[in-house]
């Protein structure tokens, strides 16, 4: 399509909604009702244009797609016959979902941690230093890239020569000055999971960084200046006043960064499509939407299973969401 | 004092190596997209800003190219095909000894033919006889290549492989995909705060609740009703409407959770006060609340704007593959696929799809940041 032919479609696009808002609501205002019945209609009826489109929307795809994924998670290959408990019998068995399980558990513990702490270091470094703002902008910046852009970067870092030739990748240009030799990284089982994980963490490092930054302002300077008059080191401020103020942005960041990881796909999916055992949930779940035509039962059950890891987040945010509402 | 200044140098270089190691790998593939492709399969990112040596194959032109002049037939060329800034400083003519001459030296091939190799590639290849054969020969050289770089690789991308293209189409399916979201989620977060009405609070817990739920759980039902509809109306299954209300679905809650964080900041008096003026939800929304939510729209709009750009599983899951839907980062990973030795086409690839993004990032970083942080204190 040319340039102008996908502008317009853009444009209509968004009109028809903007358009939607201002009729409706110009409409309402014309026939202008003032008895106080009518008022208390006319309200009724505003509230149903402010909420309608969104309600539809989160209706059509939020709320009835998760029944409608777990209703079709016991029945067959089309949707068509129930099955039971059959899938979840399949999964079990099936030797890719075991992988994946220990994979996912892998990613969960290895990649939250990690860039919780990278974070916390590198923005209590950044904020004592007069070009730590400038740090920490380049540290960020892989937040802005897509996954798969993330992953040709690191492809392009873990790429394999044999022995005998210049290699090119940096990550074995370094092996080889230091006298190893040159290993195809991505395709070593068990070790190839930890090198996709750093990509993760390469990226979400960064999110944790300028979240920190910002909660470490709220730290009142007080604390810490007498704390250093008090004659108390760096590192015993750090683990004695900083990290305990901290805990509950260290909790939010960690739960962020596990949402993340639970539903990592994309990095798996450009750097070895789940090959050499590094499949994980998600990965395994679009290979089942698609292969042999697709197996909407098996693909529920993976997709189920992701919602089992989110539902100990989804229950914490809503109890905490409970109790802001009582204040 | 001088305890305090060690900890501080310790502290720039621990925060230096950080530096170091992150910037690397997005430098060296903005590095490798700039390098001419035979020397960047070849040799490492980090070796071309210096003058390096390499040893290289080349062959000379065949009998097309001879000239007689007087008793001799000579072929004269350059064995670069043209000045390409590097500088031969040994050269051979066959494959046991790659090194045997001087620049400047003639050397016979074994048919008793001569041949002067100059600095810059320049040869004169001299025969009694008249050349006969359509090949040339082969000519090994040592040279040393000056740091050179070139835009050829994105002039490759951008309209050889059709990245241009899919450029434009992610602009086209990111667009709408930010836009439509903040205009319907900005009526529901205003309905969320300042309206009453009955199953409010639910639906408040509901979008907590939507946040967090991975969008692998619609993915399915989605794509069995978009192929129902697509066969009922006998329309395309796969479009760009389709894929926008699509991500307008996964963006609704966050993007109604910060707007409704937002609106909840807002002083009530002002609303009372308009509302005591004669002036309807509608009025207060257009005349008082964007305004006042500027900076708020800047910051979600980015953040819901990258999301979409960067995505890959919905671009896979709603769009078609054929060059006028095809997203940017389901191209490349399409070319991950077929181009996989390619790296010219593939780091220059990757760095188009960047541009946007870093341009965002670079130009509204503030804005990037405070919805991140605004989106993750509550969150």
């Amino acid at each position: 399509m040319s340039i102008f032919s996908l502008a317009l479609t853009v444009l209509i696009g968004v009109l028809v909604f903007v358009a939607f808002f201002h009729f409706s609501n110009f409409l309402l205002d014309y026939f202008q009702l003032k008895t106080p019945k009518k008022i208390a209609w006319e309200n009724s009826i505003r509230v149903v244009i402010f909420i309608g489109p969104a309600f539809i929307v989160l209706f059509v795809f939020i709320i009835y797609p998760v029944f409608e994924t777990i209703r079709l998670s016991f029945y067959d290959k089309l949707g068509d016959n129930f099955v039971g408990l059959y899938n979840y019998a399949w999964a079990i068995k099936d030797p890719d979902f075991k992988r994946s399980i220990i994979n996912n558990l892998g990613w969960l513990i290895v990649v939250p941690t990690l860039s919780t702490f990278f974070g916390l270091v590198i923005a209590n470094l950044a904020d004592r230093i007069w070009w730590g703002s400038i740090a920490k902008s380049i540290i960020f910046m892989p937040m802005a890239i897509s996954f798969v852009g993330a992953g040709v970067i690191w492809k392009f870092m873990y790429d394999y020569r044999g022995p005998g030739d210049q290699q090119i990748g940096l990550l074995n240009a370094i092996a080889v000055a230091l006298g190893f030799e040159p290993q195809a990284w991505l395709t070593i089982p068990i070790w190839n999971n930890f090198f996709l994980m750093a990509i993760m963490i390469w990226i979400q490092t960064g999110l944790a960084l300028v979240i920190f930054s910002a909660a470490l302002r709220t730290i009142p300077k007080e604390t810490l200046d007498a704390a250093r008059i008090d004659g108390a080191s760096e590192l015993k401020i750090f683990w004695k006043i900083i990290i305990p103020y901290l805990e509950q942005t260290i909790l939010v960041i960690w739960t962020i960064i596990t949402l993340l990881v639970l539903k990592v796909f994309d990095i798996i999916y450009a750097m070895t499509n789940g090959q050499w055992q590094t499949e994980v949930l998600a990965n395994l779940m679009y290979d089942w939407m698609f292969r042999g035509g697709g197996d909407t039962g098996r693909g529920s059950v993976l997709a189920f299973c992701i919602l089992i890891g989110v539902i100990p987040i989804l229950a914490w945010n809503l109890y905490r969401h409970k109790q802001d509402q009582k204040v | 004092m001088k305890k305090i200044r060690l900890s501080s140098l310790f502290s720039q270089l621990l925060l230096l190596i950080f530096v170091i190691a992150w910037i690397a790998p997005t430098f060296g593939l903005f590095i490798s997209s700039l390098r001419d492709k035979d020397v960047l399969a070849i040799s490492g990112w980090w070796t071309s800003f210096t003058t390096t040596e390499v040893n290289e194959i080349y062959r000379t032109e065949g009998k097309d190219a001879q000239v007689k002049e007087g008793d001799y037939y000579f072929i004269k060329s350059n064995l670069f095909g043209e000045d390409k800034g590097k500088e031969i400083f040994r050269f051979g003519v066959t494959s046991k000894n790659i090194d045997e001459y001087q620049v400047g030296e003639s050397a016979l091939f074994k048919d008793g033919t001569e041949i002067t190799v100059l600095e810059n590639g320049d040869y004169i290849w001299k025969s009694q006889e008249e050349f006969k054969k359509k090949k040339g020969k082969r000519v090994f050289v040592s040279a040393k290549s000056p740091p050179s770089f070139t835009l050829d690789n994105y002039k490759e991308v951008l309209f050889k492989e059709g990245l241009g293209q899919a450029f434009l189409n992610t602009f086209a399916v990111a667009l709408p995909s930010t836009l439509i979201p903040l205009i319907i989620c900005s009526f529901f977060a205003y309905a969320l705060t300042w309206m009453k009405f009955y199953g409010r609070d639910i639906l408040l817990a509901t979008i907590i609740a939507s946040l967090v739920v991975p969008l692998q759980m619609s993915l399915i039902p989605i794509l069995t009703i978009y192929n129902d509809f697509g066969a009922l109306f006998g329309v395309a299954a796969k479009s760009y409407p389709g894929i926008w209300m699509a991500h307008t679905g996964f963006g609704l809650a966050s993007t109604t959770f910060l707007l409704w964080n937002f609106l909840k900041s807002l002083p009530q008096e002002m609303m009372e006060a308009a509302k005591v003026d004669g002036a309807t939800h509608y009025d207060t929304f257009i005349k008082i609340v964007v305004p006042l939510s500027i900076p708020a729209f800047a910051s979600i709009f980015i953040l819901q704007f990258l999301w979409v750009w960067n995505d890959l599983l919905v671009g896979l899951v709603f769009l078609d593959k054929h060059p006028s839907e095809i997203i940017l980062t389901a191209k490349l990973k399409e070319l991950l696929g077929s181009r996989g030795e390619n790296w010219e086409i593939l780091t220059t690839g990757a760095f188009v799809s960047m541009t946007v993004p870093l341009f965002i990032f670079f130009s509204l970083q503030r804005y990037f940041i405070r919805g991140l942080v605004a989106g993750s204190i509550k969150g």
